[in-house]
């Protein structure tokens, strides 16, 4: 047989291939998924109130110096809760304070869904009107940032923490800032 | 009957458009019509097949009111562009950029044309170069 005959069937095999290879990637990778343009720039400025005491508020620069998780969630987010257990095992094996964002709720609503469901915050600020969620670029919680001690953000996560995402992806992450740490 | 059908079904289609469209003080109509057309070139990030303008997510009503502030402000549309990419990356805009990420996206279509021209003209090349040939055989094609 010659070259010319086989061509047609080389010719199907790539575009088989190229199925196979679209389906496979569409398993591995969400299609919702946008990559955050904050990676290795500094994190937005904010000064925001806290939930359980909205008297106080606290700010970037306060937080500056060490570490910090930066966690978007909401009481009327479905996903919230399914990665709600998660944060509640892992809080304290990250090793760095965890920072919770409640985004576009309504904080009476917050307090009872961490009262039901447990607190696995250190610190929880309140975004009412979302701003501060604009400019950390959320669009769907759970998000979790990962800034470091000069306030540059290093990782995000966007959808809901896995003990496999957090092993394969987050504590990697921190574990190299501990490195970098002088 | 028919007509109270048609019409009840017409009154609940424009409903949707209302709640799409929250009620914004322009000033004018020429504001509007700005508006409009960039919040059509923005992309809702969370029904990604939607363009600002015609989302109804409760995330693309605040980023409505934020394109519309910095529209007070005095802002270009090229301002409030670079606002929501350096947030939200170049996926936000309906008509992406040219630079090194993005040049297969562009060109890339190209490359396919031009590879399917090459394949037709080696193969009628080669027809017309050996015309009786083929008749031989009527496997032969």
């Amino acid at each position: 047989m010659s070259l010319g005959r086989l061509l047609p069937f080389i010719g199907f095999a790539l575009i088989v291939a190229l199925l196979v290879f679209g389906l496979r990637w569409n398993r591995t990778h969400d299609m919702n998924w946008v990559p955050s343009p904050l990676i290795n720039k500094p994190a937005p400025e904010f000064t925001l109130p806290l939930l359980y005491d909205s008297t106080k508020s606290v700010s970037r620069k306060e937080l500056l110096g060490k570490p910090w998780l930066l966690n978007v969630f909401g009481s009327w987010c479905v996903t919230c809760q399914d990665e709600h257990p998660v944060l509640m095992t892992y809080a304290k094996k990250f090793g760095v304070q965890l920072i919770g964002l409640n985004w576009k709720d309504d904080p009476d609503a917050a307090k009872r869904w961490l009262a039901q469901f447990g607190n696995p915050y250190d610190t929880i600020l309140v975004d009412t009107d979302g701003k501060a969620g604009i400019d950390f670029g959320v669009y769907g919680a759970p998000e979790t940032f990962l800034v470091d001690g000069q306030g540059v953000v290093r990782y995000k996560h966007i959808g809901n923490l896995t003990p496999e995402s957090i092993a394969r992806e987050l504590d990697p992450a921190i574990a190299r800032l501990r490195t970098e740490r002088p | 009957m028919k007509r109270i059908v048609l019409i009840v079904v017409v009154l609940l289609a424009g409903l949707h458009a209302a709640f799409a469209i929250d009620p914004l003080p322009f000033k004018d109509r020429a504001e509007e019509v700005r508006f409009q057309k960039l919040t059509r070139q923005l992309r809702c990030l969370v029904c990604q097949n939607q363009d600002l303008a015609d989302s109804d997510a409760d995330l693309a009503k605040d980023l409505r009111r934020q394109v519309f502030q910095m529209m007070q402000e005095g802002k270009t549309d090229d301002q409030i562009k670079q606002y929501l990419v350096s947030r939200y990356n170049d996926f936000v805009l309906y008509d992406p950029p040219l630079h090194a990420g993005t040049w297969l996206l562009w060109f890339g279509p190209f490359a396919f044309l031009a590879l399917g021209a090459a394949v037709v003209v080696t193969i009628l090349r080669k027809r017309t170069r050996q015309p009786l040939a083929a008749v031989d055989s009527e496997e032969d094609w």
